[in-house]
């Protein structure tokens, strides 16, 4: 296959996520937008006039990027470990696995369609969380490469959820005792510095508290952490994602007998 | 040249179930084939292999001299695959799933759907283009993952039980099709369980019993190994007991049906003789059993008595 028919390929495979996106837009998109009105309201709203400011910002705006972020990192992740293990339970998957597409395209193709979702849906929520506060952004090329790239981990991380997962139970598992832990803490709702200094410690090892972080200092230029230590996280953890989903791919672990 | 080549291929699943035990296997450009074998004998582990979608632990496969291990792309790019098991999208539209797969072979979305016309067209489905898989019945699911198969053109065609659930009329149409592909230069290899469908459209044969290949032959040549054929004869008149024939056991079904054996090298005019010197008229005969399928049958049963001895 030369580089224009992989080309097609490539791009046939993200047509049909991006179509899989809009044609069951009740599950993928309207959810998020709920919830996160949910959130701006009884946390932003209600709640967070009672706790005043945080970090110098009001309670809704410091708020604000973490609910984007965690919408991003949640339908990133959502998006690739339903279609994937859709497509296997389905067994159409069997379609990419006969033809001459290589593996890569196979991972980078998923990979995009959720981050298309992972941006469609951050999108929206940026677009309500405007009917609650106003957010001008401080730095744009750090709010757009770092939630392109937290979208790109968490497809990753989707990927590898759908290659092992053997029932519909397993694509819940760790979006459920995992990834929902780790976002909640890691600074979506409140800054790190509040916090006893053993705790602070605890925090800096959850990864997502970096992205979010980074995405915040994006937005507001208020950050718990450097910002060039969240870009480090954020690519190592591309490189070791991507090479163990290749490896996974290359192997035919989960995915051919 | 040769359209496949399979030298001692093996295959041993991880519970210790050795599926292939080092078949040799070649199909020439052009024929139309038929893979044949119980179920659990090892014809859709060997299709697995040779459309990757089964990783092999011994051997080699090559097809249209492409090796699929070391040049799997090419190899890839050559084979169109109808599968035993519907792996359709359930819920994507009919065109959408052809033209897709035509884009997983590298072709440009209006090149696709160019394709996706032509080949829908043919086999009956252009109407429901719209629909969604799951809307279509079980024959229609067969015929669109036929055309999905061809999309990308490719010079081998391998069909898993193709016409399994469908009725007699749409698997004829099929049977038509299918010729028609075949006799456009398009190599086919068949596994059915339909030995008379192997009967009428294949020219080369290979039966496939526990991982092993027991017979590889012309059609003609494997049906000519047959030692006894079955004839049910439709009587004008009743008969009251089954005539005694010189060199033919025969036995009444009912006052007005014969069934007679005829062993190979008798010649059938001879039976008619006999029948006629009896007073007895033939107004119609069949095969009692398809030929292949007794073959088959018996085939399958020398090998199991010959491991038991």
């Amino acid at each position: 296959m030369n580089l224009r028919n992989q080309w097609y390929a490539f791009s046939t495979l993200v047509i049909k996520e991006y179509n899989r996106i809009v044609r069951i837009w009740i599950q993928t998109i309207v959810p998020p937008a709920i919830t996160m009105t949910l959130y701006f309201i009884i946390f932003g709203s209600l709640i967070g006039r009672r706790i005043g400011e945080m970090d110098g910002y009001d309670y809704m705006q410091f708020i604000a990027p973490g609910l984007i972020m965690l919408s991003v990192i949640t339908n990133s992740y959502g998006n690739v470990v339903s279609s994937f293990f859709g497509a296997k339970f389905g067994r159409h998957i069997e379609e990419m696995l006969v033809s001459p597409m290589p593996n890569y395209l196979i991972l980078l193709g998923h990979v995009a369609g959720g981050v298309i979702r992972g941006l469609f849906v951050g999108a929206i929520v940026t677009v309500v969380a405007l009917f609650f506060t106003r957010l001008h952004v401080q730095h744009p090329l750090i709010v757009l490469s770092t939630v392109i790239l937290t979208a790109i981990v968490f497809a990753l991380g989707g990927f590898i959820n759908a290659v092992f997962a053997k029932k519909f139970d397993d694509i819940s598992i760790v979006p459920t005792f995992v990834l929902t832990p780790l976002t909640y803490l890691g600074g979506v709702f409140y800054s790190i510095s509040l916090l006893p200094e053993f705790w602070q410690a605890v925090s800096r090892a959850n990864p997502i508290l970096y992205m979010v972080n980074a995405f915040r200092y994006g937005v507001l230029g208020t950050s718990d952490i450097p910002i060039g230590t969240a870009y480090a996280i954020i690519f190592v953890a591309i490189g070791l994602l991507y090479t163990f989903s290749l490896y996974l791919l290359n192997k035919g672990i989960g995915i051919r007998e | 040249m040769k359209a496949l080549e399979l030298k001692n291929l093996s295959k041993t699943y991880p519970n210790g179930v050795q599926a292939l035990t080092g078949i040799d296997l070649s199909v020439e450009e052009g024929d139309f084939f038929a893979l044949l074998g119980p179920n659990g004998a090892g014809k859709s582990t060997t299709i697995g292999i040779v459309t990757s979608l089964v990783t092999k632990t011994g051997g080699t496969a090559t097809i249209f001299g492409h090796d699929i291990d070391r040049d799997f792309s090419a190899a890839k790019a050559c084979i169109g695959l109808v599968p035993q098991e519907l792996n359709l999208n359930q819920f994507e539209k009919v065109e959408s799933i052809v033209a897709t797969q035509g884009g997983y072979y590298g072709l440009p979305r209006g090149l696709a759907l160019e394709r996706a016309e032509k080949y829908l067209r043919e086999l009956q489905l252009w109407d429901r283009r719209h629909d969604i898989a799951r809307s279509l019945s079980g024959g229609m699911k067969r015929r669109l993952m036929i055309a999905r198969a061809l999309v990308h053109e490719p010079r081998l065609l391998i069909l898993d039980e193709p016409t399994a659930g469908v009725d007699i009329e749409i698997r004829r149409s099929m049977w038509a099709f299918l010729r028609k592909v075949n006799a456009a230069g398009v190599t086919i290899i068949l596994t059915t369980h339909y030995l008379e469908e192997a009967e009428n459209l294949c020219r080369n044969v290979a039966i496939i019993d526990q991982g092993r290949i027991i017979e590889n032959d012309r059609m003609s040549r494997v049906l000519r190994k047959l030692q006894m054929e079955t004839f049910v004869l439709t009587l004008e008149h009743e008969l009251d007991a089954a005539p005694r024939l010189d060199d033919y056991d025969t036995r009444l079904v009912d006052p007005l049906t014969l069934e007679a054996d005829v062993h190979s090298g008798r010649d059938i005019n001879e039976l008619f003789r006999a029948l006629s010197a009896a007073g007895i008229r033939v107004v119609a005969m069949r095969n009692k059993a398809n030929r292949l399928e007794e073959l088959f049958m018996r085939l399958v049963e020398q090998k199991k008595d010959g491991r038991a001895a």
